[in-house]
């Protein structure tokens, strides 16, 4: 190896620094909250021959992994005459995207009047227009109802605004004014990691430059595979299920057979549903990054670049619903589906590596989109996400209220909801009992609850979790499902696919309220120290019948005591018989 | 002039520095901390030093008694009592994780859940009461929760920001019942908005409360047995200090003491030499701290994540701290790259070379392997009389030279090199990611570590000059001795700037300018002048992030405040050769907000210059230079001369390889670089 091993660490760092640097940028120029105060948003640097992901910012989201990778490809693939001081803007789910909200800006990077690498950043928008305000649809049949698709298109033509595009967006998109505002944070933090990179190449010279970053890919998949074999080989399979497409009350399987052989990976969805009505399809880069975060939530020192994830091959055919074609609906394939995804690739690597396993997470990010008029302050769209607990684990317990897998999101102060909106939060506390028994137990999902105190309001939802709950494994509990209530003009009214509805009308005084689920248990709840379930008890995570039921640990009614005797006769008893209260 | 001492207390080392202004003498002192009670070490360490206690005018100190107290989870017994359906805040966090990937841990929020109690009660966030304070609620809420032996209540009700008047009155009723009680409300310690932020904030200053509290009793109580009778003061997270009895108050003002002491030092030590634009970083046994200085003035920052899930937001300087220090463990990880840190041996059992059952090779193993530390001169005998240079070679031989293919002086410039890596990235960070070009600063180096890799950075950074004080290894403790009082402020407004009532805005400044004057009244330390800095926090309508704007001076009025707005908006992000393209006239279209307004009082002292305290010695440079030693560098032993640092003449200059040496610290000069010797002791420092 020409490179010495300490430059390369240098110009790793500086290139990491600049993929950051965008993200910071991006994160406080942003006028939308869930790119600003959510983190929804990620940057990075690509290859100039095939868009291949040289360095994504360490902070950047996830769910954009491989996302923005086949993103870059798509317009070099399109676009043949690159300018200097181009900017695209592109949001097409089928051209390597997400959703479309998310939207994304390409710049082609020219170093001494050369192409020499691509820019890109990606971040959340609350409106692309579309039949329901915030995107998220339930009951779309095509792609065309969910709101402005763009191809890539040039916002900025060699240094200079393109207004007439700009135009075209800020007519089709709700409260566009604020749009302006992303759009400039976004191009802005492109110019800025353009300015950074030309500095970089100054100082290493070119031909270093990328000599390391050869360097980085191929330690990055030495680094994967070495993990990789630490896997038994075999064949490991697991089936999960999304409750409903929206539109038909069906479940979507998806059914995941995942080979270990050596320091390679096959991963094979190709017995899953086929594509759905409604919008919960996925289309193939936003599955692909379910596998991917995956093998980063295992194995997570390995950094990403291109050599991350060379060892892992799919098979994701066009005749599931985990690689749709145009125009199906995708709102739901971001936060949804793709976390299936993850849960799948939770469950089958848990049978392969148990000193590794997680059980699992809520699976669920609940997208929440409300839109109306503010009586003397004009129209609104707000857009949140709702956290759940995670999987209890082969380290602790799971965590309680975590971000969704794909993301790193955060959710905004309610006092900021209830300065900006005219809604009032009734409650937002743990959901008492929601994760599932296990001798580390799941974390609680929440009880995310307001009212609509002014004006008129649709409201969207669109979730999962409502009819398959988050699974336990090697004897621990499943989780409580999603429960999702309307009170309308005091009458209750809950969605008939549960999770999901759109354009429900809400008026003055309407409450709503989200349950969110728990994660699943791990391991057998019998074996919970009793001073941890007399603690969790004492703290309501859940009461004294459930304590007796699931751990087999009876506490007395009137002090916080454990009934040692009872208790230690409870737990022999139930390991004689041999009876297996786990249910995974 | 009087006699002045300046004490901080770290995790490995008490130091103490003591002024005699008026015969222009200083005395330093370094002795092993005293974790159990650290005021035990401080006695001893002025006692070391022949203190004359009743002669003493002034004891100004840097303490982590308070971010111990969060970090060891060793604070006080705390209850909350909340609105409602939102006893949860503080748990629920705001939704996330401790580590972006990787899907493991838990969080215990500083208050259990049993502890957390709900009243009824709500206010609207425009502060109109929605649902009257249910106040029978409060009185039970209070017995449940001194039923449970709670030390302290902390109230916390949802947008008190905008009208407090439901947490003063629930404050009022538990006092009038339990005198004794300590009760914090959220409003009086954050007014801002965002429920979990102002919830923790008022949290951690309950719960260190205690520790602090006892803590400062116990110091003063053994400062007056010895004679001192004046008051105590605390050096605060926001560079100035503060009376012991206003921190036991405000405790949570105390949590970066330690580092914002050396930060001032460095500032004003740095100025003594005409420097003002500053990157600094002090390097000790666990971690680095680095900073940022513009025109004189740290950056400020208005909070910090304690750890996971406790964020804290009060006003501090703004200090970046990473895992990196001398103690910081080397391994080979499973991609098979070394890295060094965060980790560390700490104290106990400290680097091998210490001889305390250490078995994890450090950074100061593979420094006294490549011969920059005097195998025979530990620092304040933390190792005996010398260093085990054969159980360190051992060490790094096994754990990262074999591995590697190294010999053991390869493997040690490896772990050094890479160690170099991480803090050049830190320094980095508060540099070039916030918009600044490296440069353009001067590098200030401080610590007991920070000065064996001021040249390496240096190179690394491409900065012109770096400063090395006369005393690195005490500069926090300086900085107590000379630090300026200083009183913060902050009021939330949140209105769009058109409809901003300047009136009410110059109500406010002047509101907190008579606080913080009464606050200086009230400590009895003479004063050369009052300063005061108004800023605002400002954004453009919809954003979430604000810049921290200098009010204009004057007559304040919508057009000068958005003009001071946009010239900092555009300074802070627009810092790239091609500008904004032409969006700036987007930008102006879209209205502005102004969401909180900032006063800092602060309190001048008489300047206290450190040169002023050391005086020229009468020694040449050849006398100064007292043996050599050979020193590994790149791939080679060569031979390095020696000085001993308090003989080098003023205005000498040498060129590297060089080890200059004194009681706190070894400053390697690196063959690339030279040195002149300033008035007053600093070496200037430059790449060649």
């Amino acid at each position: 190896m020409a490179l010495d091993p300490i430059t390369l660490a240098v110009i790793r760092g500086g290139l990491e620094q600049i993929a950051d640097e965008m993200d910071a940028t991006l994160e406080r120029m942003a006028f939308s909250p869930v790119i600003s105060d959510g983190f929804d948003r990620a940057s990075g640097i690509y290859h100039v021959r095939d868009g291949e992901v040289i360095m994504q910012g360490p902070r950047g989201l996830p769910n954009f992994i491989c996302v923005m990778e086949i993103t870059v490809r798509s317009v070099i693939e399109r676009v043949k005459d690159f300018q200097e001081g181009d900017v695209f803007i592109v949001n097409d789910p089928y051209l390597g995207g997400t959703h479309l909200m998310d939207v994304k800006m390409v710049r082609p990077f020219f170093y001494k009047g050369k192409l020499t690498a691509f820019l890109a950043n990606s971040g959340h928008w609350p409106d692309i227009g579309g039949r329901v305000p915030g995107g998220f649809s339930t009951r779309a049949t095509e792609i065309y109802q969910e709101g402005l698709r763009l191809p890539p298109v040039r916002i900025m033509a060699g240094g200079k605004l393109n207004q007439e595009v700009l135009d075209i967006i800020l007519h089709n998109v709700r409260v566009s004014a604020e749009r302006q505002g992303d759009i400039i944070a976004k191009i802005t933090a492109l110019n800025l990691g353009a300015d950074r990179l030309t500095k970089l190449l100054d100082r290493y010279g070119e031909a270093t430059v990328f000599e390391a970053v050869d360097e980085m890919k191929a330690r990055s998949e030495r680094l994967m595979r070495s993990h990789i074999e630490t896997i038994p080989d075999g064949t490991y399979e697991f089936t999960d299920y999304i409750d409903s497409d929206g539109v038909e009350w069906e479940p979507l399987a998806l059914r995941l057979k995942l080979t270990v052989s050596g320091s390679d990976v096959h991963v094979d969805f190709s017995e899953s549903s086929p594509p759905c009505r409604g919008p919960l399809n996925s289309v193939f880069s936003t599955t692909l990054a379910g596998v991917f975060i995956t093998f980063k939530h295992i194995f997570p020192d390995v950094p990403i670049n291109a050599g991350c994830f060379v060892p892992i091959k799919v098979n994701i055919p066009t005749t599931t619903f985990l690689h749709a074609q145009p125009p199906r609906p995708v709102a739901g394939c971001a936060a949804e589906v793709c976390q299936r995804v993850i849960d799948v690739m939770l469950g089958a690597l848990s049978q392969a590596i148990p000193e590794k396993a997680y059980a699992a997470p809520m699976g669920t990010v609940t997208n929440l989109s409300v839109g109306g008029e503010n009586p003397g302050r004009g129209y609104y769209v707000f857009y949140s996400f709702i956290g759940g607990g995670y999987g209890g684990n082969f380290q602790t317990d799971g965590l309680i209220n975590g971000n969704p897998t794909i993301a790193v999101a955060r959710t905004q102060a309610l006092e900021i909801f209830e300065f900006r909106y005219p809604v009032l939060f009734t409650r937002y506390t743990i959901r008492e009992g929601s994760g599932g028994a296990g001798e580390r137990r799941g974390g609680y999902g929440v009880i995310f609850e307001f009212m609509i105190r002014d004006g008129d309001a649709s409201v969207s939802l669109l979730g999962e979790r409502g009819r398959f709950a988050p699974f336990g494994i090697l004897g621990g509990r499943s989780a409580q499902s999603a429960e999702h209530v309307f009170t309308l003009n005091g009458e209750e009214f809950r969605p008939e696919h549960i999770t999901k509805d759109e354009g429900v009308h809400m008026r003055p005084g309407d409450v709503l309220s989200l349950r969110t689920p728990g994660g699943g248990g791990y391991g057998d709840p019998y074996e919970r120290p009793t001073e941890l379930v007399l603690q969790d008890v004492r703290r309501g995570y859940y009461d004294r019948q459930a304590a007796l039921r699931d751990y087999g640990v009876r506490i007395q009614p009137d002090a916080w005591v454990v009934d040692a005797d009872s208790t230690r006769m409870l737990r022999a008893n139930r390991s004689q018989s041999g009876d297996d209260a786990g249910d995974a | 002039m009087g006699t002045l001492v300046g004490v901080d207390i770290g995790g490995t080392f008490t130091d103490v520095v003591v002024l005699d202004e008026a015969r222009l003498e200083l005395r330093i002192g370094k002795v092993a901390t005293t974790p159990d009670d650290q005021s035990l070490g401080l006695i001893a360490a002025l006692d070391g030093l022949q203190v004359s206690y009743p002669a003493i005018d002034l004891v100004t100190h840097g303490t982590t008694v308070a971010t111990n107290a969060v970090l060891e989870r060793d604070g006080g017994r705390c209850g909350l009592i909340a609105t409602r359906g939102f006893r949860d805040i503080l748990e629920l966090r705001r939704r996330d994780r401790p580590h972006m990937y990787g899907l493991t841990g838990s969080f215990e929020p500083l208050i259990p859940r049993d502890r957390r109690l709900e009243v009824t009660e709500r206010m609207a966030a425009e502060g109109d009461i929605l649902t009257p304070l249910c106040e029978e609620e409060v009185l039970e809420a209070g017995r449940l929760l001194l039923a449970q032996w709670v030390e302290a209540i902390v109230i916390s009700f949802m947008n008190s920001y905008a009208n407090p008047e439901h947490e003063r009155r629930a404050k009022e009723i538990l006092q009038a019942e339990w005198p004794h009680l300590y009760v914090v409300t959220s409003s009086e310690t954050l007014p801002v908005f965002r429920e979990f932020e102002r919830t923790s904030t008022a949290v951690v200053n309950a719960y260190v409360q205690p520790n602090v509290g006892y803590y400062l009793e116990s110091l003063e109580e053994r400062l007056s047995e010895q004679g001192y009778t004046n008051d105590l003061f605390i050096m605060q997270s926001n560079g100035g200090m503060m009376s012991s009895a206003s921190v036991r108050d405000l405790p949570l003002n105390t949590v970066l003491s330690g580092p914002a002491a050396g930060v001032i030092a460095a500032t004003r030590i740095a100025a003594e030499h005409g420097f003002s634009n500053l990157i600094t970083y002090d390097m000790g046994g666990t971690s680095l701290d680095v900073s940022l200085v513009q025109d004189g003035k740290p950056l400020p920052s208005s909070g910090m994540d304690l750890e996971f899930g406790i964020p804290l937001m009060v006003s501090m300087i703004d200090i970046h701290t990473i895992g990196a220090g001398g103690g910081s463990i080397a391994r080979i990880d499973q991609g098979g790259l070394l890295q060094v840190g965060p980790q560390s041996a700490g104290a106990e059992p400290g680097p091998v070379c210490y001889g305390k059952n250490g078995t994890a090779p450090t950074l100061t193993d593979a420094n006294l392997i490549l011969g920059r530390i005097n195998p025979n001169y530990p620092i304040a005998g933390v190792a005996g009389p010398s260093f085990d240079v054969t159980g360190a070679r051992a060490v790094v031989t096994e754990a990262i030279g074999k591995p590697l293919g190294l010999s053991t002086e390869q493997a040690a410039q490896a772990i050094v090199t890479v160690a170099n890596n991480r803090i050049a990235g830190s320094l980095r960070r508060v540099s070039i990611d916030k918009g600044h070009d490296p440069r353009e600063f001067t590098l200030f180096s401080f610590g007991g570590s920070g000065p064996l890799h001021v040249g390496y950075l240096l190179r690394e950074l491409s900065i012109g000059q770096g400063i090395v004080p006369y005393y690195p290894g005490i500069a926090s403790a300086w900085g107590c001795v000379i630090a300026d009082r200083r009183h913060d402020f902050v009021t939330m407004q949140n209105t769009l700037l058109s409809d901003l009532d300047l009136a009410a805005v110059e109500n406010t400044l002047a509101e907190h300018l008579a606080a913080g004057e009464a606050m200086l009244a009230g400590e009895n330390v003479p004063l050369e002048r009052v300063t005061v800095i108004r800023e605002a926090d400002i954004s453009y309508e919809g954003q979430t992030h604000v810049i921290r704007t200098a009010l204009p001076a004057g007559d304040l009025s919508h057009e000068s405040i958005a003009a001071s707005f946009r010239s900092a908006y555009l300074q802070h992000y627009g810092r790239v050769e091609e500008g904004f393209g032409g969006l700036e006239e987007l930008l102006d279209q879209i209205p502005i907000r102004l969401l909180n307004l900032r006063t800092a009082v602060i309190g001048v002292r008489t300047n206290v210059r450190l040169k002023d305290f050391v005086p020229a010695p009468a020694t040449t440079l050849a006398e100064a230079r007292k043996e050599e030693r050979p020193v590994f560098v790149d791939d080679g032993f060569i031979t390095s001369p020696i000085y001993d640092r308090a003989k080098l003449p003023w205005d000498a200059k040498f060129a590297g390889p060089a080890l200059i040496e004194q009681a706190d610290t070894t400053i390697w000069l690196e063959p690339w670089c030279r040195a002149t010797v300033a008035e007053g002791g600093s070496l200037m420092i430059e790449v060649t």
